[in-house]
């Protein structure tokens, strides 16, 4: 089980910033909380300062296929945008940003471990509920599960030939995030401050 | 004393690195030691290289201390969480020991308990900010250190030869943006890409040790080729290994490459870092003809 919270009014409307967004809601597995009601608020905000291109909720986004079926008719929306900002869990994010390689894919929410059952996630892409969502200092892609040592602060000594040091088998996280952060332009987040994993979430929100 | 007042006066630094052995007996290691590197400016000591389980690197530490000899205490992010970090940070400014090599460490899949839980709570580049945190008087925490805060050289690694040698780079620029004041390098046997990448480090303006493993065998050579990040050692290298094979085993090939190398970076770098694996009473000829004894 997991649930999603919002990230900061203040995260949000920065990642934004000037420029026009396309939202992208995702509620589909029942058994992950997501906060609607905030969530609707917030983006009511945003396209009332006319920075919003389009908006859709729907289901089960992590799901490949399902994505692209419920992308079809927002194709123009999507174009006109300059930022995908996706209200959901990080497979969510994460699927989204393969998707649209070339544009700034955005998280809007952390995710958070919640204890007992978990519900279907699909294998392709992985996200640990670390609580403290990344990917937007990685182009989308989960520095937590990607990398073997779950690194948050860039590359370790151990790629070689663009392969992870665990195992020869596994491309690098670090060096495909990298050249995610090369391809849109976005090189400057990998010199953000140093990140420190909060390791307390969990027990806050279960508080 | 600290490895940084040396690079402000201007000096080519040598460093040496030492690796604890399996066991507590540490006699002949230390005999070694105060042999062959008695003077140079100081001594690294592994913390448990390559996830195989060693004697500890601050023990160790303060053994060589006591003989005389400046240490540079490694600490790796992969066994201990930040609370144990610190705490040895505090135990090492208590012995006195004032030089630092702060790594992310190799993965624990990689040594001799690859079953052992990884750690991994800190990486590189937050151990350092972490050490910054306690010289300004407060735990990663917030919460505040008693009596005066202790200070370090905070040092750290770079792979200059890395074939993701941008992200390298972002790396880098991190570790000096925590706070890192010195860098020593992976072993680097191709001059002309360290001195391409020393072209873009020296923006940084912190110190660069090279870094320098003798070649000991073409055995040795194909394997770190195939196994070891960061190295890339040239067939034409090799073949100066295999053409008198009893001068090779006998070290003088490998220390005469590793001389050529120090030779032709020199003039791009702050200094030099010998990891000797083995082989410390080599150091002193191969510093010899390096031109820096
Ligand atoms: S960084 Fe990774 S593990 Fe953390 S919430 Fe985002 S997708 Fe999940
Ligand atoms: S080699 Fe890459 S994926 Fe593997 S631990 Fe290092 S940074 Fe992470």
């Amino acid at each position: 089980m997991l649930i999603t919270d919002l990230k900061a009014k203040e995260t949000i409307v920065s990642l934004v910033g000037d420029k026009k967004a396309f939202i992208i809601n995702c509620q589909g597995c029942k058994e992950v909380h997501f906060p609607e009601k905030e969530a609707a608020e917030l983006q009511k905000e945003l396209a009332a300062d006319g920075k919003v291109t389009g908006i859709i909720t729907t289901d089960y986004i992590c799901n490949t296929e399902n994505l692209e079926l419920r992308l079809q008719k927002h194709m123009s929306e999507i174009e006109a945008a300059d930022v995908i900002l996706v209200f959901s869990c990080g497979v969510g994010v994460q699927t989204v940003a393969e998707r649209f390689e070339d544009k700034k894919v955005c998280a809007a929410c952390d995710t958070y471990p919640l204890p007992g059952f978990q519900g279907v996630t699909p294998l392709e892409y992985d996200c640990d509920q670390c609580g403290e969502c990344y990917l937007n200092l990685t182009g989308g892609i989960c520095p937590i599960t990607a990398c073997s040592k779950s690194l948050v602060n860039g590359q370790c000594g151990g790629s070689k030939n663009g392969k992870c040091e665990v195992d020869s088998n596994m491309e690098c996280g670090w060096e495909r995030i990298y050249r995610r952060l090369e391809q849109i332009g976005r090189l400057d987040l990998i010199k953000c401050p140093t990140q420190l994993r909060n390791f307390a979430t969990d027990a806050e929100v279960s508080k | 004393m600290k490895i940084t007042e040396a690079f402000e006066r201007g000096e080519f630094v040598v460093t040496a690195e030492v690796g604890p052995p399996k066991g507590f007996h540490i006699e002949h290691m230390l005999e070694e030691a105060k042999t062959y590197l008695s003077g140079i400016t100081a001594v690294n000591v592994t913390d448990n290289q390559s996830s195989v389980m060693r004697l500890g690197s601050l023990a160790t530490c303060k053994a060589l201390k006591d003989e005389g000899l400046t240490p540079i205490f490694q600490m790796t992010c992969r066994d201990r969480n930040r609370i144990a970090l610190e705490s040895d940070l505090l135990s090492a400014a208590m012995f006195g020991i004032e030089n630092l090599l702060l790594l992310t460490g190799d993965h624990t899949k990689l040594g001799d308990h690859p079953q052992a839980k990884p750690v991994f709570d800190l990486d590189s580049v937050s151990l350092i900010h972490a050490v910054k945190q306690l010289e300004a008087g407060v735990d990663l925490g917030g919460n505040e250190l008693v009596g005066e805060p202790p200070k370090f050289a905070k040092g750290a690694v770079v792979s200059p030869c890395s074939d993701s040698v941008d992200a390298q780079l972002a790396k880098m620029e991190r570790k000096v943006a925590a706070g890192c004041d010195y860098f020593q390098t992976q072993a680097v046997y191709e001059p002309e890409k360290f001195i391409q990448f020393m072209e873009k480090a020296k923006q940084f303006g912190k110190p660069v040790q090279l870094g320098i493993v003798i070649p000991k065998s073409v055995g040795m050579c194909r394997y770190m080729n195939a196994n070891v990040a960061g190295i890339h050692i040239p067939e034409e290298m090799i073949d100066e290994l295999k053409a008198d094979k009893e001068k090779t085993k006998a070290g003088i090939t490998g220390v005469e490459i590793a001389a050529r190398i120090i030779r032709e970076c020199k003039p791009y770098c702050q200094g030099v870092h010998i990891m000797a694996m083995g082989w410390e009473s080599k150091v002193p000829s191969l510093l010899e003809q390096a031109g820096l004894a």
